[in-house]
């Protein structure tokens, strides 16, 4: 039977930022399918020029509210390394848990109150209120834990207060790691009722090899912060050529610029991260993987939210390593900064250029800074992963859609929102992107 | 008791506002026995055109956000401008310090023509604006005091005497005594001085006081040697869509004269 499709689903719901699905199929034919990014755009970039680079993070925490502690060390990384400052060993491992909450935090959000719903059948969170209220109970209760762990150790965890170009200024103390130390055994606890709930719930199917990228290092540590930029096509390159990764490309359609290296498009995110660095994840959580099937190469992107889970596991027990690292050795508390637009000088300046590539929630997030010997922004430069992930997101759609044209209107629309928001896109991120519109079919 | 329907809407912003009533943790369960939320687009699929109280994030920086939000206004009885990018512009005023044309070339190069803009305006320099939470992102104690306040239909007062009041009640050591500059002796207090807390300084987000110390906050820059220029480049990162309410001003008070 030669069937058209018209969907036209205008603002994109349970993800972050604004977006559009347009789909067209003409008797059988797909004419038209794509994401528009309707975000309206921000300007971050060019907002940055003229500004001190010590200013730099405050500022590009704000691109997201998600995962603004994510663009705080991508922004510090960059800025860091732009004027030629190298920051302590504490202050790495405290960046590393820091960045552990807020992956925490994300995946969470994620996975119990964007996308259960979609696999328990209703519209929102809310219903889950009378059917399932341990669980809305649960997720509430560990998102609210992700966000005491930030509160202590950064002031808070949308947008970040103590954590800057130098260090932080602010340090945990003793006590403060044990109150650590206790939420991280509590959610320790819900996170076993996670993954057994987990275990119950079935994704789509649905197969399409892409090229997976994301951080890749030499060491055994699973990499968030720090590392080259690697894909399971096997090419490597260092953060500085990140360019040549990202080939950015403007199309008409989207506030989002789009991207590609290898072929057509590429996944950044969990999925990719696991497909890239799964021998490098905690005994637990590769077990979990394990159990939930994920090994290299998965290829459908639904997964990418089970692999959020393992991540959720991974992030969990590497942050209790920490936190028992510093509770033996100890917090230098000497090590505290107040820096300020840096009116003291604390912080030796230098002209330069500085490039900062760090794994967030959605994939890996690349910051530039040109500064003057100054201090001041010459030139700034932010590729979200959302941004990388549109073009592979309209492939996946591209191949899906001829595949479930036997099923109704709805069913269809709901998939590709749920194809969508398995990559748990940040449109107010890419600060440049999303609603479904199925025009004909 | 039948509930209060209230919508949150997002315009140019980060999301972080809303994220935090999500923070709330299970809190925010009682809170909903109070309300029903019948939009939030970042957590929830279904949507109404029916709400009484509106709550919405983020600035107004496009022709079609000027449209929406008139559209929004309509309908709510009561609106809640939530987050500094609502109440004051925030961090999007940043682009009207340049010219709108250079900014979109310099992100968008020659696909510039493709992203529509206009200056950054906070949501009252649109549409009447009924209560306001500052702050990037919001204090919730705060907005929990304002949500009351509008369910029950009174007034809520901003506070508006300087951080350093409730600064000093936390005992912080003076940024200005380690030779820093902070925002805190011209900004709104209502945040328990959040920022400096945590050893960082104030950035101005919840605005200015309506009646600065101008003289006092002269002397400390003497005292210090520090440059106006500083402060207001400062200002310049939350406070710069301010302009538009100072050029209103000005044109109400030529059309008393």
């Amino acid at each position: 039977m030669s069937r058209n499709v018209k969907i036209n689903v205008e603002y994109l719901t349970r993800v972050e930022g604004h977006g559009n699905i347009v789909v067209n199929v003409k008797e059988n034919k797909l004419e038209d399918c794509r994401l528009d990014i309707v975000e309206s755009p921000r300007f971050f970039e060019g907002m940055l020029r003229g500004r001190s680079i010590f200013e730099a993070q405050h500022i590009t925490s704000r691109i997201c509210g998600i995962c603004s502690c994510g663009h705080t060390l991508a922004s510090i990384q960059a800025a860091e390394s732009a004027i030629g400052f190298t920051p302590s060993e504490q202050t790495t491992q405290l960046r590393k848990l820091l960045l552990h909450m807020e992956t925490l935090d994300s995946h969470i959000l994620h996975i119990y109150l964007l996308v259960a719903p979609d696999l328990l059948g209703v519209k929102s969170f809310v219903p889950l209120i009378n059917t399932h209220n341990e669980v809305v109970r649960r997720a509430l209760r560990m998102k609210k834990m992700c966000n005491d762990l930030c509160d202590i150790l950064v002031g808070r965890h949308v947008h970040p207060i103590s954590c800057i170009v130098g260090g932080f200024t602010k340090l945990p103390q003793e006590k403060e790691l044990d109150a650590m130390m206790d939420l991280l055994q509590k959610i320790q606890a819900d996170m076993e009722k996670t993954v057994e709930l987990a275990a119950t719930l079935k994704f789509p199917e649905f197969q399409r090899e892409t090229e997976y990228v994301g951080l890749v290092n030499d060491s055994d540590e699973y990499p968030f912060l720090m590392g080259d930029v690697g894909s399971t096509d096997g090419h490597r390159v260092k953060k500085e050529e990140y360019r040549r990764v990202t080939n950015e490309f403007i199309v008409p359609h989207s506030s989002a610029k789009h991207a590609k290296w290898n072929r057509s498009s590429y996944m950044a995110g969990a999925l990719a991260r696991l497909n890239l660095n799964y021998k490098k994840l905690h005994p637990k959580a590769k077990a979990l993987a394990d159990q939930l099937g994920l090994k290299p190469l998965v290829t459908n992107t639904f997964l990418n939210t089970a692999a959020q889970l393992v991540e959720s596991v991974h992030c969990v027990e590497d942050s209790i390593r920490l936190l028992n690292e510093f509770k033996e050795k100890g917090v230098d508390q000497k090590e505290a900064v107040s820096v300020g637009l840096n009116e003291k000088g604390v912080i030796p300046l230098k002209a330069g250029i500085g490039v900062g590539a760090v794994e967030v929630p959605r994939g890996i997030l690349f910051h530039e800074y040109e500064v003057d010997d100054k201090g001041k922004i010459i030139n700034a430069n932010c590729i979200i992963p959302t941004s990388q992930n549109v073009n592979n997101i309209e492939h996946d759609m591209k191949k899906i859609v001829p595949e479930i044209l036997d099923k109704t209107d709805e069913q269809i629309t709901l998939l590709l929102e749920m194809l969508v928001r398995a990559y748990d896109p940040c449109i107010s991120c890419s600060a440049h992107f999303l609603n479904v519109k199925f025009i004909n079919r | 008791m039948k509930k209060t329907k209230v919508a949150f809407f997002d315009f140019s912003c980060c999301e972080g506002c809303q994220l935090q009533v999500a923070n709330m943790g299970e809190a925010l369960l009682d809170v909903l026995d109070l309300i029903e939320v019948v939009n939030f687009r970042e957590v929830m699929s279904e949507r109404s055109d029916d709400y009484d109280v509106a709550v919405v994030e983020g600035s107004i920086t496009s022709p079609h956000g000027v449209e929406r939000i008139k559209k929004i206004r309509s309908i709510a009885k009561v609106l809640i401008a939530y987050g500094s990018c609502a109440t004051i512009g925030g961090v999007n005023g940043m682009k009207n310090n340049f010219e709108l044309e250079d900014i979109r070339k310099y992100v968008y190069q020659d696909s510039a023509h493709h992203f529509h803009t206009i200056p950054t305006r906070a949501v009252h320099q649109v549409v009447p604006v009924d209560y306001f939470v500052h702050g990037c992102p919001v204090y919730i104690p705060e907005f929990v005091k304002v949500l009351k306040s509008a369910l029950s239909g009174l007034p809520y007062r901003v506070p508006d005497d300087a951080v350093c009041t409730e600064c000093k009640l936390n005992e912080n050591v003076c940024m200005y005594e380690k030779g820093i500059t902070c925002l805190g002796p011209i900004t709104r207090a209502g945040c328990n001085s959040w920022c400096v807390n945590n050893g960082n300084i104030c950035y101005g987000c919840r605005g200015m006081v309506t009646n600065p110390a101008q003289k006092g906050q002269k002397d400390i820059l003497d005292r210090y040697q520090i440059p106006m220029e500083w402060i207001e480049n400062k200002m310049n990162m939350y406070n710069k869509a301010r302009e538009n309410d100072l050029a209103e001003e000005k044109k109400n008070n030529e059309q008393k004269c």
